[in-house]
């Protein structure tokens, strides 16, 4: 078996490490560029005041911020449990 | 006008010291009044790269706190004419640096030399921001590795936002990128980031690029900046780095495997 490995060939690790770099860095350069340092805690309250009205886990709110020439996008992504509509209804 | 040259990374142990010493003593070489800063307050080695260590008697912090002059805190380099070693405190912590402290011993360096060149700590707080902070020029230490890559982005957004330079307002410092370690064996098999991928991610200008030697280690071992191993590919290198970043135009060497005949390639010894 080690013998066999001796001959087998890795499959080539730099394009992952690039890729994974790129993805990255460029989610690192938009959370620093531009003033943008209110994103974490954007995220935190907005995970509280959901959490006022549904049971969430602390991962379901995503807030990302992307900029694109002149034009700046806020995307708030909020996932919630499937079971919430029942919840509402009983409520 | 003298300019103030830091030599940076974010990461640790990818070769700024080293690269600080080739580069203030390639400087130096060509007839440059150059002067090499340790900032790495507690943990000094700029001394032991460049062979210094035992006339060492007073040092940077001691001339921030008035304690000594600068002309008795310089260390002349006994090899190299033009080349001094300002060493730092092996006794106190990155806490003994101040702007104003630096400013003012900064100053007093241009009055006497071309270059001034910082050798930063690593990390990106506050030692890593005093290095940085009156710089005009800095180059980015980096290896071909995803942490050293993610630490050089990191450290350039520092440079971009913290210096003195981005406080005022004024032109950016000037950004070089020094690929150190470069091992094109690696780089040919897929097995290492090669040039162009790290250049397209950081995007900034090359200035040189070190290839993975034994000579690096060797020059460290010996006190001898490497750059005065004329010999060796690193020193070579380094050589022709210093020679870009004074404005002369060098193609970059060692970064592709030279065409070998058959007998060549049979009795190719490894680097």
């Amino acid at each position: 078996m080690k013998l066999l490995d001796l001959f087998r060939k890795q499959p080539a690790s730099a394009p992952a490490a690039r890729e994974r770099l790129q993805i990255l860095l460029a989610h690192e350069r938009a959370g620093r560029e531009g003033g943008a340092d209110f994103l974490p805690q954007l995220q935190r309250e907005l995970l509280q005041v959901v959490k006022k009205y549904v049971q969430i886990d602390d991962d379901k709110v995503q807030v990302q911020l992307d900029r694109q020439g002149d034009v700046a996008t806020l995307e708030v992504n909020v996932e919630l449990p499937e079971t919430v509509p029942e919840q509402k209804r009983s409520a | 006008m003298s300019k103030i040259i830091v030599m940076t990374s974010g990461k640790g142990g990818v070769g700024k010291t080293t690269s600080a010493a080739a580069f203030a003593a390639g400087l130096a070489q060509r007839g440059h009044k150059t002067v090499v800063v340790d900032f790495d307050v507690g943990l000094r080695n700029l001394d032991l790269v460049m062979g210094c260590e035992r006339r060492v008697v007073f040092d940077f912090i001691n001339v921030i706190h008035g304690e000594a002059k600068l002309s008795q805190a310089l260390v002349k380099d006994k090899r190299i004419d033009n080349l001094f070693i300002l060493p730092t405190s092996q006794t106190r912590d990155k806490d003994a640096l101040n702007t104003k402290g630096i400013g003012e011993a900064l100053e007093r360096l241009r009055e006497q030399f071309d270059y001034i060149v910082c050798d930063s700590p690593a990390g990106i707080e506050h030692g890593a921001v005093m290095a940085l902070y009156y710089a005009d020029e800095a180059i980015v230490v980096t290896n071909p590795e995803v942490s050293s890559v993610r630490d050089s982005d990191r450290i350039l957004g520092v440079l971009q936002s913290k210096s003195k330079r981005a406080e005022e307002g004024a032109d950016p410092v000037k950004e070089h990128l020094l690929l150190t370690r470069y091992d094109l064996d690696r780089v040919e098999r897929g097995e290492m980031l090669a040039i162009d991928d790290v250049l397209e991610i950081l995007s900034i200008p090359l200035l040189g690029v070190i290839p993975e030697d034994q000579a690096v280690l060797r020059a460290s071992n010996l006190g001898q900046p490497v750059v005065m191993d004329n010999e060796s590919q690193p020193g070579q290198a380094y050589g022709d780095a210093v020679g870009r970043f004074l404005g002369e135009d060098i193609p970059h060497r060692f970064i592709k495997r030279e065409k070998k005949g058959l007998f060549g390639r049979m009795f190719r010894r490894s680097a």
